[in-house]
């Protein structure tokens, strides 16, 4: 069995390596064979499910080494899998809906003439990020971070002709390396602490660190789970990220790679719950952004940046269970995998409505399409309700639970947190809905464009509605699923560990709350939306309205301190090291040829004077010795 | 007497070099094919000596050769190879090929040019290619100070006239501008190695004084000096041993290049064909930072522990500072030189840690370096050769024209930005660790490099290969055969050791655990060691 | 006659020579008082020789005078083949090596 979690990454791999560099004869299968190859690690990942459930609880874990990597004195890295139930969550969630967007693919990306390569680069995305939730170590699973990374940078950018898409993937691979120097940081320090960085040894032996160390280290992993999941303050990134292809979104930045700092925190358990100030520090973090997300994405009119803005929301929601420790792991890995369906799902719907739409992205131009494209309004719909956490769907049972631990958080804090969660569960309502209104609902707004293309909106093929119902499935059952008998729960338990919280008002009193600002946000966007027709242009909006359509101006700092200050920086970089290190160089030079150029003067070609300074130093000479013999 | 395997090395490619020059004018092709051949040669030399390195066995050096020159000065030609310069003969053999069919057309006449029995620029080409291979591999195999010194300077000479003789096609400049600039960054090469070479001379002249003073006779040969510090038969005064160290660093760190001293790389990397730019950063400069390992901390450990602060400082230096210059950069080449000047500040951070990853990171960072520095720049070459143009600007959207062409230059950044999975990755992250264990805050630092590195790599690629196409661009033919023959083998050997670095691994790391003990050093320990048996699972 | 008096000969002729190298122009000149100056060591060289009694300075004298006919040839030909080139024979006028 434990050789089947090396074909589950390398089954995608090959994928990529086929795809890239198999030319132009895979013009045409090239689609299939990437699908089909997912649909491979998605087999073999049932396959290992099907096994571990044949286990108990305890024995569940699957480890093995593969090879010996880096081996240099001390430091041993090996590349070794370790596999259990967070894992296997993770592995069944990215083969799936993995899949599933490999298939809805075929049909997006029909028209486009490269699309063995974009094919090549999800292969290489999948290989990549299961090869960072199967890592036995953390130096393994970096490799799997960056891997993420890079495949996100490929297809971010991969429309390259245009300017803006190229930018935005620099800009998320460069936000990213910001969060990776935390990563690697923290592997250096694991290295110096415990002479390891293995997964099982380091966390084991956890409680024996100081705590200042633990600390770092914790802060470190946080920066690296900011980076990776686009939290404040590296969160800038997403965003722009939405320049790339639809089912790129879905997948990578909704459902799997930006739950890899969720998954981090949570894998990294141990250490945090060691270290109580990086715990704050995470559920810091994570309060920050649901609210922060949830702000951006009440302004968008770009129907993705609305659901990046909510993105990101909702992992901020998953590190704030995840900060609070064995309270909220469970939770926060719950509310992952139901984001992953319903999240996916409407991502998979916008990009429907894009592909039907003469890809417009613009809300103020859509409306009323719910007669043309019914089965992506009704799949829309259903992950809608989903994620504003309607009762009895998925969102509902994740999302409360998270609350509910926040509010266990104890004293003032858990005040706060909990007051911040159901807060942003309502402007989250608000948002979702004014998507919903604006996309589905109201008269038609759609123009013809400035070639005079009016769209004319149509469902989509098959090979696209199917992946979106079987997603809209996910999003209605699995929280369902998961909650009933603690399912899920028990699942993790083993590997997370749980603790049962205490809230200060019961949990029924918190489920009724979160009620009650889930209908004031719908009601307040129907009030704004529903009632009254959309204007096509944006109005100007309060300051808050025009900061959040602006990232709450986060660009606007990064631009005029980190990207003016850089370039002001290199510039006169470039001029110290022009006039004044090599400043030196050439001035030793020039001084130099100035003294021979004066020297040379003496060589005036005159054989006469020549011979003048011939007798002029022989004298010399003669007097010298003379004068010595005298003294 | 065995067969000598390291005078075969380094004697190989010198033939090659007077064969190749002895080609007439009219059979260029020969040349070239001659010049490939001999390089092979090298290359299978250099791979039997790989093979029949043992890594296990005892001694610092194995297949060594003694023989004795210049009596009167204890001079001696001996030579001999540990796991650090094994590998990075290895390193230099396998780049020449490349080098060589990278360089295939950049030394034709010029069309139109009127054919001239003596005028045979082609053969001298390949011939200083081969005849500065030669130099670099028996600088790597002497142990001998004298023997290296000799050819530590020899081999400016054939650089000069590689870096002042060929250059690339004008293009927009004139062909005056480009000729002059051309000898100005020969020019420069050459000075400021001279001056790093005539203060090491002093050096070696002093190591001399001191041992013909305290042993009785003079000696240069590596081992016996350091026999006799084991011995106590050789005590150098503090500040002696000082001075001497820094007569030594000095040459080598105008060759690695370590900032300050770093003004003449961009410039020769620039003027020069990308051929020849990879031949002095990849090959060349290696020397340098190899001659640290093995001179410097081996004949001087206590004056190195006593530099160490300001060398570590010196080298965070060249990381932040590189990565920032390359960031501002208007031109290709220069901004791969300032990227490299980088990281050979990660490299000599490495040697200076003096922890075994971080020694055992540097050798493996210099052949990881000269691998991706090879496969970047000589996709670069391509690209400037078909357009003409150094410039930054006058690239965009070549991707969507040259899309192979796009792809390996991608790869090679990437694996210059130490990507994981491509071998930087593992060298930069051994330096770091190794850093980081022993000076945490030289390892924070260092890290921004990765970051910087992001920044540059990207920002190239994002200027130069996306966006609209533009008009220089269009019609820009794709990578040929023989270009792709050059980095496909480049490209798949960094993604092989990125993986499965460990044959390499293997036999640096005895060579760096000698090297540890000849500075007393030994690594940091863990706060909380886990126990070995769970580590090694 | 007391021998030093020759020596005041040759430091006479010697400087009269020397100043001629300096001061005059014409290469002929010139090369005749480089003649003169040789000579003033020859009388040198043969009075001391007398003086000290031994053939040194003699053999010496004889080794000078060698050199100065190979010179003279060797001269000349320089002279005479400037001359032609540059109708001068002036030595300020040939200073091509100035750079």
């Amino acid at each position: 069995m434990e050789n089947l979690i090396g074909l589950l990454v390398a089954a995608p791999l090959l994928g990529a390596a086929v795809l890239l560099c198999g030319g132009r004869r895979l013009d045409r299968s090239g689609p299939w064979v990437g699908t089909l190859l997912a649909a491979v690690s998605f087999a073999l990942a049932v396959a290992l499910f099907a096994d571990m459930l044949g286990r108990s609880g305890e024995e569940r874990t699957l480890t093995t080494t593969v090879f010996s990597w880096v081996p240099v004195g001390g430091f041993r890295a090996d590349v070794g899998f370790q596999l259990d139930q967070l894992s296997m969550t993770f592995v069944l969630l990215i083969t799936g809906v993995g899949t599933l967007i490999h298939l809805y693919s075929v049909g997006y990306m029909e028209h486009d003439e490269r699309r063995r390569r974009f094919f090549g680069y999800l292969n290489l995305f999948l290989a990549a990020m299961l090869l960072l939730v199967v890592a036995g170590n953390y130096l393994l699973l970096y490799v799997g971070w960056e891997g993420v990374g890079l495949a996100s940078y490929l297809l971010i950018g991969f429309w390259q002709h245009k300017p803006s898409a190229a930018t935005a993937a620099k800009k998320a691979f460069l936000v990213n390396r910001v969060g990776d120097m935390g990563l690697s940081i923290a592997i250096m320090l694991m290295f110096t602490t415990f002479g390891t960085f293995a997964f099982g040894p380091v966390l084991e032996g956890a409680g024996q660190a100081g705590e200042g160390k633990l600390t770092a280290v914790g802060l470190m992993l946080l920066l690296a789970a900011c980076g990776k999941s686009a939290q404040v303050p590296l969160q800038s990134w997403l965003g722009d990220a939405m320049e790339g292809p639809t089912p790129v979104s879905a997948l990578i930045h909704a459902a799997t790679m930006v739950t890899a700092g969720v998954y981090l925190i949570t894998r990294s358990g141990a250490l945090f719950d060691a270290a109580p100030t990086a715990q704050t520090a995470v559920v810091t973090v994570g309060a920050v952004t649901l609210l922060f997300g949830a702000i951006v994405g009440c302004a968008k009119d770009d129907i993705k940046k609305a659901l990046a803005g909510s993105t990101m929301s909702q992992i901020g929601y998953m590190i704030l269970a995840a900060g609070l420790g064995p309270v909220g792991y469970v939770f926060a890995i719950m509310h992952l995998v139901t984001h992953g369906f319903f999240k996916a799902g409407l991502f998979l719907g916008a990009g429907s409505v894009m592909h039907g739409m003469n890809d417009e992205v613009d809300m103020r131009r859509y409306g009323g399409l719910r007669k043309y494209m019914p089965v992506t309004f009704v799949t829309f719909g259903l992950g809608y309700l989903a994620i504003i956490g309607f009762p009895g769907l998925s969102g509902f049972f994740s999302k409360d639970k998270i609350i509910e631990a926040a509010f266990a958080k104890g004293g003032t804090e858990g005040w706060i947190l909990g007051g911040a969660a159901l807060l942003g569960a309502g402007i989250t309502a608000f948002y979702m809905t004014r998507v919903m209104l604006m996309t589905f609902f109201g008269e038609r707004r759609w123009q013809p464009d400035a070639d005079g293309n009016a769209p004319h909106p149509h469902e989509s093929p098959k090979t696209m509605t199917v992946p979106m119902v079987i997603l809209a499935f996910g999003s209605v059952f699995a929280g369902g699923l998961f909650a009933v008998n603690d399912t899920f729960l028990k699942w993790l338990e083993p590997v997370t560990g749980h603790a049962h919280g205490n809230p200060p008002v019961s949990a029924l009193t918190v489920t009724a709350a979160t009620m009650v600002v889930l209908v004031l946000g719908v009601a307040l966007a129907w009030a704004r939306y529903g009632r009254k027709p959309v204007p096509v242009t944006a109005p100007r909006g309060s300051w808050l309205t025009r900061a959040a359509r602006r990232d709450l101006l986060q660009d606007d700092f990064n631009h005029i301190v980190l990207v003016r200050g850089g370039e002001h920086l290199t510039r006169s970089l470039v001029y110290v090291d022009h006039t004044l290190v090599d400043g030196v160089v050439n001035g030793t030079a020039a001084s130099v040829g100035g003294l021979s150029g004066r020297m040379r003067r003496l060589q005036n070609g005159y054989a006469r004077s020549y011979a003048v300074s011939m007798f002029g130093g022989a004298a010399v000479l003669i007097a010298a010795t003379l004068l010595m013999r005298a003294v | 007497m065995s067969f000598p395997l390291l005078t075969a090395t380094a004697v190989v490619p010198a033939v090659g070099a007077v064969a190749t020059a002895a080609v007439p004018a009219a059979r260029r092709a020969a040349a070239k094919w001659l010049a490939l051949g001999f390089s092979l040669a090298t290359l299978v030399l250099a791979a039997v000596q790989l093979v029949r390195f043992d890594p296990d066995a005892a001694g610092p050096f194995q297949l060594t050769e003694s023989h004795a020159w210049i009596k009167d000065f204890g001079v001696r030609y001996e030579l001999g190879v540990d796991g650090i310069a094994v590998v990075l003969i290895a390193l230099t053999a396998l780049l020449i090929p490349f080098i060589v069919l990278a360089g295939w057309h950049d030394a034709d006449p010029l069309e139109g040019a009127s054919p001239n029995w003596r005028w045979r620029p082609t053969q001298g080409f390949f011939a200083l290619i081969l005849m500065v291979e030669a130099m670099v591999v028996i600088s790597f195999e002497a142990t001998d100070v004298f023997l290296f010194y000799l050819f530590f300077e020899a081999m400016l000479i054939p650089m000069y006239f590689l870096i002042g003789g060929f250059g690339d096609r004008a293009g927009e400049r004139s062909e005056e501008e480009t000729a002059a600039q051309r000898s100005y960054a020969a020019v420069k090469f050459l000075l400021y190695n001279l001056a790093g070479g005539l203060i090491m001379m002093a050096a070696v002249i002093g190591l001399y004084a001191v041992t013909a003073d305290q042993l009785g006779m003079g000696t240069f040969s590596l081992q016996e000096i350091v026999q006799a510090r084991a011995d106590g038969r050789l005590d150098l005064a503090p500040a002696a041993e000082r001075s001497l160290f820094l007569g030594f660093f000095f040459a080598f760190a105008v060759k690695a290049p370590l900032w300050p001293l770093h003004t003449w790389l961009p410039n020769a990397m620039g003027e020069a064909t990308a051929p020849v730019a990879v031949l002095i950063t990849a090959v060349v400069d290696k020397v340098g930072t190899f001659a640290m390992l093995r001179f410097c901390l081996q004949l001087f450990p206590e004056a190195s522990k006593w530099a160490t602060p300001v060398i570590v400082a010196l080298a965070l230096v060249s990381i932040v500072y590189g990565a920032l210059l390359a960031v501002g950069q208007r031109d290709i080449k220069r901004l791969v030189a300032y990227a490299s000047i980088s990281h050979f500040g990660f490299i000599v951070l490495g040697i200076f840690a003096m922890t075994t990853q971080g020694q055992g990171g540097a050798t493996l960072y210099m052949v990881n370096h000269g691998i991706s520095t090879a496969a970047l720049m000589l996709v670069a070459g391509f690209l400037i050769s078909r357009r003409g143009s150094r410039l930054i600007a006058d690239y965009g959207g070549v991707q969507k024209v040259a899309p192979v062409l796009a792809g390996t230059f991608l790869v090679g950044g990437l694996a210059t930005l130490s990507l994981p999975g491509l071998a930087p990755f593992v060298s930069e992250f051994l330096v770091l660790v190794g850093t980081f264990s022993r000076y945490p805050a030289a390892g924070i630092i260092a890290t921004v490099g990765i970051v910087l590195a992001a920044l540059y790599v990207l920002v190239l690629y994002q200027r130069t290969m996306t966006g609209p196409v533009k008009d220089g661009v269009r019609g820009m033919p794709d990578l040929r055969v023989r270009e792709l023959a050059v980095v496909a083998p480049l490209i798949a050997l960094l993604l092989f050791l990125g993986v499965y670095p460990k044959p390499l691994t293997e036999i640096i790391d005895p060579a760096v655990g000698h090297t540890m003990s000849q500075v007393e050093k030994s690594d940091p320990k863990p706060d909380v060691p886990v126990n070995e048996a769970e580590a090694a699972k | 006659m007391n021998p030093v008096n020759y020596l005041y000969l040759a430091a006479l002729l010697f400087t009269i020579g020397a100043t001629g190298v300096l001061l005059r122009r014409n290469a002929i000149v010139v090369f005749m008082c480089v003649e003169l100056m040789l000579n003033a060591c020859n009388l040198a060289f043969v009075t001391f020789s007398r003086l000290h009694g031994n053939l040194d300075g003699q053999i010496i004298a004889f080794f000078t005078m060698v050199v100065a006919a190979a010179e003279v040839v060797i001269g000349l030909a320089i002279i005479v083949t400037i001359f032609r080139s540059r109708h001068s024979a002036s030595v300020d006028d040939a200073n091509l090596l100035k750079l």
